[in-house]
């Protein structure tokens, strides 16, 4: 039985595939609660959601049973100071699990751009102080969202001391020692939307998902604010793919778990209008570490549409295959053959903000 | 003997939804202090009133009495015997 995860502005869907294809595996969980993040543990099966109610703030649930029942936790939070404008959590982002050799150890990354780090499955939040205190994390901005926010965290497979995270807007940083220390890295990234001279500035780029090729973790994909840019040395330098073709704005990017150089994206008419370009809704995929594109459109929609894919909502699972994806307008298809060919699940659900396969 | 403070807090029903809510009678001269011991068992609900800060959560509201409370930062806003407080959803939190 095959599990997809659904987080939307009104809770947290189950959908299953016992081979028949998929189908909506009961009511909701967390029904009119947006979910800001979703992750299904494959160390170990524990779920972790974050929600953002819109009245009562940040919420943080685990289930230690596939979902059958969800404990309440503490969310990250920042420590009390006193001063007025002092920092509250205002959603978890995204999350990572720590690593094979930390069982315990599940990252968080909120709004506003705090780490978070817990040992003990989400038990107790710890903040990453040493990203938090860095001088130039003063000049990380918002995007979308009035405070800047980490919406990804990569931990290196082969040592769960590197991490790398990407920042909207703040750029891409990455440590060597478990998050004692960061370097900036984003070399070649560029933001056009800053003023002449500082567009290569690496603390000023606006990465909407950073995401690592599992056959590869040196291999970086970059769906940028202003392009799609591929890293072949972890993030510390990118080159840009160019004349993406119908557009290289988006916010998601799914690489391929066994070929470095493939990875599906869903793009969008940049930067004004964030709808599909001429309203023709299209998945591209490059085959060549993104050199080329194509676009496949079998099962999307033929006629205008106005789907938007946030960066969380398009997924591909260990076999590289099955593919999800989720918008803003509520719709939801799967792919079964590496994204050639689509099926439209859902034209019904609440606005889709992540996507999570059951490992 | 002088008069002991004391609030109860109400809250809106629409929390009972997250987490369990019942009326509290607590001592205090200020909201924050009634707050801060109504709360102190269950540091969950408070986080569903109050911010990482201590603050009142952007799209909460309070009442003191029928009367908004007017410092959502310190919650220095008095409280008499046997007031009443009502932490309520603010519409604005849609």
């Amino acid at each position: 039985m095959a599990t997809l995860w659904v987080g939307s502005r009104k809770g947290l869907f189950r959908f299953e595939d016992g081979g028949g294809g998929w189908v909506l595996a009961g009511p909701p969980a967390f029904l009119a609660a947006p979910v800001t993040a979703i992750l299904d543990d494959p160390r170990d099966g524990t779920l972790y959601v974050g929600l953002a109610h819109g009245h009562f703030g940040c919420k943080f649930h685990r289930s230690r049973d596939r979902g059958q029942s969800w404990s309440e936790l503490a969310a990250p939070a920042f420590s009390a100071s006193g001063e007025a404008d002092a920092p509250s959590v205002e959603m978890i982002w995204s999350f990572a699990a720590g690593g094979a050799d930390r069982p315990g150890r599940v990252w968080a990354g909120t709004l506003p751009g705090g780490l978070f780090w817990s040992d003990d499955r989400g038990e107790h939040w710890h903040l990453c102080d040493s990203l938090w205190t860095l001088p130039d994390r003063t000049r990380w901005f918002g995007a979308g969202f009035d405070h800047p926010g980490i919406h990804s965290i990569l931990v290196d497979p082969r040592d769960s001391a590197h991490l790398t995270v990407g920042v909207s807007v703040g750029g891409v940083w990455i440590s060597r020692d478990g998050g004692a220390s960061w370097t900036v890295g984003g070399r070649g990234l560029e933001a056009a939307y800053m003023p002449p001279g500082q567009e290569a500035d690496p603390v000023m780029q606006d990465p909407h998902l950073i995401a690592a090729a599992p056959a590869d973790p040196d291999r970086i994909w970059c769906q940028h604010h202003c392009g799609i840019y591929v890293s072949d040395d972890g993030g510390v330098s990118f080159r840009e793919s160019r004349g993406v073709k119908p557009s290289s704005f988006g916010f998601a990017v799914a690489p391929h778990p066994h070929d470095r150089d493939r990875a599906w994206f869903a793009p969008a008419q940049k930067d004004e209008e964030r709808v599909p370009v001429g309203g023709k809704f299209v998945v591209t995929e490059t085959l060549d570490g993104g050199r080329t594109f194509r676009s496949h459109d079998r099962g999307l929609p033929a006629g205008p549409c106005y789907d938007l894919v946030y960066r969380h909502a398009l997924i591909v699972d260990r076999s590289g295959e099955r593919l999800a994806m989720g918008s803003t307008t509520g719709n939801l298809w799967t792919s079964a053959d590496a994204g050639q060919d689509w099926q439209h699940l859902s034209a019904h659900l609440p606005p889709i903000a992540a996507l999570a396969f059951a490992p | 003997m002088a008069t002991t403070d004391m609030g109860t807090v109400r809250f809106t029903a629409t929390l009972a939804r997250h987490r369990a809510a019942p009326a509290a009678a607590a001592p205090g001269a200020t909201v924050r202090a009634v707050l801060d011991a109504a709360l102190a068992d269950d540091p969950l609900l408070r986080a569903y009133v109050l911010d990482d800060q201590g603050r009142v959560r952007r799209h909460v509201n309070i009442f003191v009495d029928g009367a908004m409370i007017a410092d959502r930062v310190r919650l220095s806003d008095a409280v008499g015997a046997a007031s009443e407080i009502y932490v309520l959803q603010a519409l604005s939190g849609g």
